[in-house]
């Protein structure tokens, strides 16, 4: 089985901070932390950048009501025309509500589908599942976990490293 | 320039902000008040318009005030005093309303009782528009924001003193009524008001439309009165970026909330057709009503929606600033489009709106500043002030 990360506990969100913060510094780039709850500063302190999925959102909501509006021009004015109640059949007004919707529909779909989609999910496996320690992280635990694909990663050095900054209970993770 | 103690967050010199602002409001309210006897009837469209943006944006500030208590909110906190202040002006509104009340006849059509007795729907009407009900509603609506505003803002200085949270808890329980309260006072006041300036046209979500307004534009004013503070190093470590980026959101959230609000009312009248109310509409697009109209659309929804949609303008001050600028007077141009069409075909702009419009905000941002300053600048014993200064995006 080959070696897929070291995890190290921490007592509590500050020094889970404090944590990743040193982890960067020491010039980690694939590690993670896990922690019951969202920790306020935790992207910058692991140096995450935001996350694109506003783009996607906004550009598939502009997708969605262009689609919804020419959908209806479409249909209003070639495809079917009706008059309806004495309007004109380009009746751009009528058109708004539905583009709305589906500017929102699309962009919801593009929040739920984007972030599925940044987050490798779904996945029924995956090696993390093999740690003792990661069921704490929805507990009461706060984690730090170093991959080994990280060019820095190196078993013994690694694992010094996250005692020195504090890390406890140090396990190393394998699993495909 | 002001100077502020950043341990009591008492005002060590309240700078010459006030006496500008009185000095302004009292020298246009004159000229205004000159310009009644020019021109009554310009004098009294104008006064109303500037009543209204005023009224509304005061409002918006107790609003503000009442629902960041009603939800618990944390970050909010270190901005509340300012929005307090500005809700305390309520009081000189009152007085802005008394000579309103000399020209109904000049304002709306439903007083002129010999024509209201030959029209079927104003005759029916009638047991709700009249004079003395106008008086008495307008009275009680002003009682209840007095009373709420000054309530809130006691209690609140009250904690600056004893640091007891049972008046946080008072404080949420108060403005939960309060809210209550508020829906019906602001719907009824904006029908009054602006609504039955054309009696014949009746849309129930008009009420909505004008507490949006307001609401977005005292956010605005805000954000303004902070930066201008910042500009003069005062409260920098306290209203910090994450504030901004806040109201941002909030400004984003409600220039949306408003488009809908506006929108919902519009199509509802395009797909029912009926004529007394396109009337209103078709009031505001012909004779070059239409610029207006399209103006209103751009920039108080398009712009600044594409503006605030990204997460570096929230952070960006100067942007912001530019925004919240651009808000506030688009709401102005929404109240002129809300009352100006009803006085005859095409656009009558007169240096009575600019001059009423200084004049009572004159008066109405000395009051702000005469209350703001006159105690702590924010809630210093508030349980949550630490949070909210500490408050992350």
């Amino acid at each position: 089985m080959n070696t897929h990360a070291l995890f190290a506990a921490f007592e509590n969100p500050a020094t889970l901070i404090e944590a990743a913060r040193r982890t960067r510094e020491a010039g980690y780039r694939n590690f993670d932390c896990y922690s019951p709850f969202p920790i306020h500063g935790m992207d910058d302190a692991m140096g995450e950048k935001r996350s694109p999925v506003g783009y996607i959102v906004g550009g598939m909501a502009l997708l969605g009501a262009a689609i919804g509006f020419s959908l209806q021009t479409w249909v209003a004015t070639s495809a079917y025309p009706l008059v309806i109640s004495g309007k004109p059949f380009f009746s751009w007004q009528a058109f708004i509500i539905i583009t709305f919707a589906l500017f929102v529909l699309f962009g919801a779909f593009a929040a739920v589908f984007g972030m599925f989609r940044l987050n490798r999910l779904p996945r029924l496996h995956h090696p993390l599942f093999h740690s003792g320690l990661l069921a704490k992280a929805s507990d009461d635990g706060f984690l730090l976990g170093i991959e080994a694909q990280d060019s820095l990663f190196d078993e013994e050095k690694t694992r010094d490293f996250l005692v020195s900054i504090g890390g406890t209970n140090i396990e190393l993770v394998r699993g495909e | 320039m002001a100077a502020l103690d950043s341990q009591t967050y008492m005002f060590t010199d309240k700078g010459r902000f006030g006496m500008i602002a009185l000095g302004t409001g009292v020298l246009f309210t004159l000229l205004t008040i000159v310009g009644a006897f020019v021109d009554t009837h310009t004098f009294f469209a104008s006064w109303l318009t500037s009543f209204a943006f005023w009224t509304t944006i005061v409002l918006g500030a107790l609003f503000f005030v009442m629902l960041q208590h009603a939800t618990g909110a944390v970050w909010s906190v270190v901005t509340r005093r300012a929005a307090e202040a500005l809700s305390l002006a309520i009081p000189l509104l009152l007085l802005c309303f008394v000579p309103l009340l000399f020209g109904l006849h000049d304002l709306f059509h439903w007083t002129h009782e010999e024509e209201v007795a030959t029209d079927h729907l104003l005759a029916w009407k009638s047991p709700y528009l009249n004079t003395a009900g106008f008086i008495i509603r307008g009275l009680l609506y002003f009682a209840a924001w007095i009373l709420f505003a000054w309530l809130l803002h006691r209690r609140s200085v009250a904690q600056d003193a004893d640091g007891d949270p049972k008046h946080t808890i008072a404080l949420r329980k108060l403005s939960a009524g309060g809210i209550f309260v508020f829906a019906f006072t602001i719907t009824f006041a904006a029908f009054d008001w602006l609504m039955s300036l054309e009696p014949h046209w009746y849309s129930t979500i008009f009420g909505v439309y004008v507490f949006v307004g307001g609401f977005l534009t005292a956010m605005c004013l805000l954000v303004i009165i902070f930066l201008m503070l910042r500009g003069q190093g005062m409260l920098a470590d306290v209203i910090t970026l994450d504030h901004y980026h806040d109201f941002g959101r909030l400004l984003f959230a409600f220039t949306v909330f408003w488009a809908y609000i506006g929108g919902s009312q519009y199509y509802l009248i395009w797909y029912a057709n009926i004529p007394e109310e396109t009337m209103w509409y078709l009031a505001r697009w012909d004779d070059g009503w239409n610029h207006v109209s399209l103006a209103l659309i751009f920039l108080h929804f398009v712009v600044p929606f594409l503006t605030l949609t990204f997460y570096r303008v929230k952070r960006n001050l100067t942007i912001l600033r530019i925004i919240a600028i651009l808000l506030i007077v688009m709401h102005f141009v929404d109240m002129f489009w809300l009352v100006m069409p009803t006085f005859g075909p095409g656009i009558h702009f007169s240096w009575m709106h600019v001059s009423s419009l200084l004049g009572i905000g004159g008066l109405v941002l000395w009051m702000f500043w005469n209350r703001f300053t006159a105690y702590r600048a924010v809630p210093a014993s508030d349980p949550k002030l630490a949070d909210s200064i500490a408050h992350r995006v």
